[in-house]
């Protein structure tokens, strides 16, 4: 059986944990053993929980010599075997996104969380932002597809990461957690249960490492297993021989690659509704920004406002026809982001109604009374 | 020396992609001689390498676990995948351009760390993939794409430069010196911890092309003349010594 059923690391109950700690545990839960990291500001305390932790789940921790030793170290312990994880925020982001490419390109289930603070470049390392939800999915060169996943609270980060490594398991792909300082930093309280699932490596020996028809996954097999493979992010066939120049391989696995995510989206789409069956204006939003738009939401449904919201857990890849049945029944579309409108233009791409994007990038979080204020203005 | 290295070669492997006089395609053959010659299993072994002519010589050719990375991130992945499985033998094999110039910062770290690693670097001195361009390693005054009035730069001295970051064994020899490299390579493999060879492999074709060297055989001679031995360059002052490429351990004995 591919999923399992397993005891929490932690001991069932409630927690207080900040964001960063939560994903850390979730780590741990989803039996990551190899962490690579380089310190960054706002996502290090994640890093410190795994050093510690690791002492006591057995995981191998290392502090790499910067973003790009790491995530190649964490894509090298996958491929011996490892569930592997790094954490980042943006400008170590960027650093890592040719080896996001290498990952895609090798199939390698990695997990990154992205813990966005707002740029560009150094800009304020200690302030939220939302400026990396585009280069999540176009940050290295040639497209590539990846899944990217956005938790709105401390239980989230837990959860959500997770169920980034069932993912990434899943559809042998890596998968982003694109969290925020604020989130990252926050202190609630959350619940751990007693069991986690968690999908198991399909292993087959002998199988072609790197194909499985049209859209499939192949199973993952790891070092020293005596599978002698080949690894490669050259153009590769099916067994990893790497073809240079030849215009139908590189077809076949860039398809491929595509199709695996973007065919299966249904299954890995994941959002919320709220008020939606008579809304007018409906107000789409993600991570931080959507718990300061459901508190808007909610202090105008009171009023009598027909305005309801769409939380996305999902970015990438992107809700396409849940925003194009929406415009469809709805007036106007609201989405407030902390970036210059990166989503907002992903969602005007899908549908004809009015799309009005609020952007803030001051690198505070965004207010709901704020959102209330230009809510009220289109209702 | 007649060892049949056919045996630890991937039968589905498409033919060498090396150029007439490549000094990679002997690299390959005499550690496979070294391996064959300490009964490796290729089973237990992983094979990492870059980006560029020498990260060839693993993959796709060697018959075992092979690990073909970014440019100049070869150890640094080959970190992850041992320090996960430390029961994997693992061998890094790139170039200088690979491991010294864009990947030189992962070469003194792993040193450093003592990550039980053995890196074979091959060096030509130029980027022999991507036109002959000038590498960190070139000698002074050699010509390539991109020093045609001559390389005006020192060199880093690769041995040196491990051996300060903590490196356990560290040798360099030329591809023209077999016997010595072979046991060198051997020495290498049996070390815990860092070890670190530096492989002196001409390029006729890049570095033999821009120098004027007109066949393998005057590109070959070009790198003999410049070798001397560790004892012979004893005494010898550093501007006796300036282009000279000083062969022989260099092993600190560090733990």
């Amino acid at each position: 059986m591919v999923l399992k059923e397993m005891k929490s690391t932690l001991p069932p109950g409630s927690y207080y944990f900040s964001g960063n700690e939560a994903a850390a545990e979730g780590a741990i839960a989803a039996q990551c053993g190899y962490y690579g990291g380089y310190p960054i500001t706002p996502s290090s305390e994640l890093m410190h929980r795994i050093a510690s932790r690791f002492r006591e789940t057995g995981g191998v921790f290392m502090q790499m010599e910067d973003e790009l030793a790491s995530i190649c170290s964490v894509i090298g312990a996958v491929w011996a075997g490892a569930r592997a994880m790094t954490a980042t925020s943006g400008p170590g982001f960027s650093l890592m996104q040719e080896a996001i490419g290498y990952a895609v390109m090798t199939e390698t289930p990695i997990v990154i969380v992205d813990v966005q603070r707002v740029g560009p470049a150094t800009g304020q390392a200690t302030r939220p932002g939302s400026g990396d939800m585009m280069q999540a999915k176009w940050g290295s060169h040639g497209d590539r597809e990846v899944i990217a996943i956005s938790p709105w609270s401390v239980q989230e980060m837990y959860d959500q990461t997770i169920n980034a490594f069932n993912l990434a398991e899943r559809y042998r792909v890596p998968v982003i957690l694109l969290s925020d300082e604020a989130i990252a930093h926050l202190r609630e309280r959350m619940e751990i249960r007693e069991r986690v699932t968690i999908f198991n490596r399909r292993k087959e020996k002998g199988a072609p490492p790197f194909g499985a028809g049209d859209d499939g996954v192949p199973p993952m097999p790891a070092f020293g297993e005596g599978e002698r493979l080949l690894v490669t992010a050259s153009t590769h066939t099916e067994y990893g021989i790497r073809k240079t120049d030849d215009p139908l391989v590189q077809a076949k696995l860039s398809s491929r690659l595509h199709k695996k995510i973007v065919n299966k989206r249904d299954e890995i789409i994941e959002y919320e509704n709220f008020y939606i069956e008579d809304a007018e204006v409906v107000v789409i939003a993600y991570g931080f920004t959507a718990r300061s738009s459901l508190f808007a939401v909610e202090r105008l449904r009171q009023e009598g406002q027909r305005v309801g919201m769409i939380r996305l857990k999902t970015i990438w890849p992107f809700a396409d026809r849940l925003i194009r049945n929406l415009g469809t029944k709805v007036k106007k579309i609201f989405v407030p982001e902390m970036n210059m409108g990166q989503m907002a233009g992903e969602i005007m791409k899908y549908t004809p109604c009015e799309v009005i994007s609020f952007s803030q990038t001051n690198g505070e979080v965004i207010y709901p009374y704020a959102i209330m204020e230009q809510l009220e203005r289109l209702l | 020396m007649a060892t049949d290295v056919k045996q630890y070669l991937r039968p589905e492997a498409p033919p060498m992609p090396f150029c007439p006089g490549c000094g990679d395609r002997i690299l390959l053959r005499l550690i496979l001689t070294a391996i064959d010659e300490l009964k490796l299993n290729m089973d237990d072994m992983l094979f990492v390498s870059g980006i560029g002519c020498a990260a060839w010589i693993p993959s796709p050719h060697f018959n075992a676990d092979t690990l073909h990375t970014l440019h100049g991130r070869a150890i640094a992945f080959a970190t992850g995948a041992k320090m996960f499985n430390p029961k994997l033998k693992v061998m890094v094999i790139s170039g200088d351009g690979d491991l010294a110039d864009i990947g030189g910062n992962h070469l003194i770290h792993a040193a450093r760390r003592n990550i039980d690693l053995t890196v074979i670097c091959a060096n030509n001195m130029v980027y022999g993939q991507t036109g002959g361009q000038v590498a960190a390693t070139a000698l002074k005054g050699i010509l390539t794409a991109t020093t045609t009035a001559g390389n005006y730069y020192r060199p880093f001295d690769l041995c040196k430069l491990v051996n300060a970051a903590g490196a356990i064994y560290a040798a360099r020899y030329s591809v023209t010196q077999p016997t010595l490299l072979i046991s060198s390579i051997k020495k290498a493999l049996q070390t815990e911890g860092f070890s670190f060879i530096e492989v002196i492999s001409p390029c006729p074709t890049q570095f033999g092309r821009q120098n004027r060297l007109d066949t393998p055989k005057d590109t070959f001679k070009f790198f003999e003349d410049k070798l001397i031995t560790e004892e012979d360059a004893k005494g010898l002052s550093p501007q006796e010594l300036e282009n000279r490429i000083i062969t022989g351990e260099f092993s600190n004995g560090r733990s």
